[in-house]
C-alpha cells in the first residue's frame, strides 16, 4: 500500500497535468481573433491596394499584442509541466 | 538499431531549466546571483559598442563611405519613427528607443549562437517594462503636475479608481510577460524539435538528422518572433509614454 504522500504527489502531479493541458483552451481566442483581423485587413487591401504596407505593418503589430493572452495561457501550461511550484508543498 | 526508441521515445525526457548561476553575493541581507544572462549581455555590450565604434570612424560630409549610409539610415529610421509614432516634440527620445531596440534584438537573437536568449529570463523584459513605468508616471506628472495626475485616476467617474489602478498595473505586467512568453515558448519548442530529432538519430542510427530541420524552425521563432516583440515593445513604450502626455492637447 503506498504511504500517504505517495498518493499526494501523484494527484498532484495529475492534477497539474489535467491543469497543464485545460490551460491550453486559451488557444482558441487568439486564433479566432487574429483571423478575423487578418480578413479585415485583407479587405482593406483589396478595397485600397496601395495602403497595403501601412496595413501589413498595423496588422502584425495588432497580431503581436492580441496574442498576448494566449502566451498567458501557454506560460501556466509551461510552468505546470516544468516547473511545478506544488511539489514541493507536500509534506508527510 | 533500436527501433524501439523511435515509437517509445528515450527514457532520459526533457528539461527546461533557467539560467545558470556562475557565482551568488550576499549584499545586506539579499542574495544575489551572477547568472548567465548577465554575463550574455555584457558580451552584447562589449560587442555592440566595438560595432558601432568601428560603424563611425572616419565620417565625412562629401564622398561617404558604404558604412556610413548604413549607419545614417539606421538613425534616420529610428528617428523617423521616433517622429511618426510620438510626435516632433519627441525628437531627442529617440536614442532610448534604439537602445532598447537593439538591446531587445539581440538579447533574443544569440540563441540563433547555441546561447541562451538574454530576454528569456524574466528579470530582462521585467526591468524594461519597469522602466517604461517609470517614464510613463513621470511624464504624467511633469505635463499634469501632482494634482492633475491624482485626479487623472478619478476621471470619469470616481468610482472607476481601482479599474484605473489595475489598468495601470497591467501595463508593465503584459508587457513584460508577453515578450518574455514569446521568447521562452519559441526557446521550449525548439529544445523539443532537438530532443525528437536525436531519438531519430538514436534509433534510425544515422548521425547529423539534427542538420537542417531545426534552422527553418529558427527563422519563425527566432528571426520572425524576436524581432516582432521587440517592434511591438517599442511601439507599445512609445504609445504609452505619449499618451501620458497628449491628453493635455485635446
Amino acid at each position: 500500500m503506498e504511504t500517504n504522500s505517495e498518493i499526494a504527489r501523484a494527484i498532484v502531479l495529475g492534477a497539474s497535468a489535467l491543469g497543464a493541458g485545460t490551460a491550453m483552451i486559451a488557444g482558441i481566442g487568439p486564433g479566432i481573433g487574429e483571423g478575423y483581423a487578418v480578413g479585415k485587413a485583407c479587405e482593406s487591401i483589396g478595397r485600397q491596394p496601395e495602403s497595403s504596407g501601412a496595413v501589413t505593418r498595423t496588422m502584425f503589430i495588432g497580431c503581436a499584442v492580441a496574442e498576448s493572452t494566449g502566451i498567458y495561457g501557454l506560460l501556466v501550461a509551461l510552468l505546470l509541466m516544468f516547473a511545478n511550484p506544488f511539489i514541493n508543498k507536500i509534506s508527510g | 538499431m533500436e527501433i524501439g526508441n523511435l515509437l517509445r521515445g528515450s527514457p532520459d525526457g526533457i528539461d527546461v531549466k533557467g539560467p545558470g548561476v556562475l557565482c551568488s553575493f550576499d549584499v545586506f541581507g539579499v542574495t544575489i546571483n551572477l547568472t548567465e544572462t548577465v554575463v550574455i549581455s555584457w558580451g552584447i555590450i562589449l560587442v555592440v559598442a566595438l560595432l558601432l565604434n568601428w560603424i563611425t570612424k572616419d565620417m565625412k560630409t562629401k564622398n561617404i563611405s558604404k558604412k556610413q549610409v548604413v549607419a545614417e539610415w539606421i538613425v534616420s529610421t529610428v528617428y523617423g519613427l521616433v517622429d511618426d509614432t510620438m510626435g516632433k516634440h519627441w525628437h531627442n527620445f529617440a536614442p532610448y528607443i534604439g537602445a532598447l531596440f537593439t538591446f531587445s534584438i539581440t538579447g533574443s537573437l544569440v540563441s540563433m549562437l547555441g546561447l541562451r536568449s538574454v530576454t528569456a529570463d524574466f528579470n530582462a523584459p521585467l526591468a524594461w517594462a519597469l522602466v517604461t513605468f517609470v517614464l510613463i508616471h513621470g511624464t504624467n506628472i511633469k505635463t499634469h503636475g501632482i494634482g492633475g495626475y491624482l485626479k487623472g485616476y478619478i476621471d470619469p467617474v470616481p468610482v472607476m479608481l481601482p479599474i484605473n489602478i489595475l489598468s495601470e498595473i497591467a501595463t508593465p505586467v503584459s508587457m513584460s510577460l508577453r515578450h518574455f512568453g514569446n521568447v521562452v515558448s519559441g526557446m521550449v519548442i525548439t529544445s523539443l524539435l532537438y530532443f525528437a530529432l536525436s531519438v531519430v538519430t538514436k534509433s534510425i542510427g544515422v548521425a547529423f538528422t539534427t542538420i537542417g530541420i531545426p534552422a527553418v524552425a529558427s527563422l519563425y521563432f527566432d528571426l520572425f518572433s524576436g524581432f516582432m516583440q521587440a517592434f511591438v515593445f517599442i511601439m507599445l513604450t512609445m504609445a504609452y509614454i505619449s499618451n501620458a502626455d497628449g491628453r493635455s492637447e485635446e
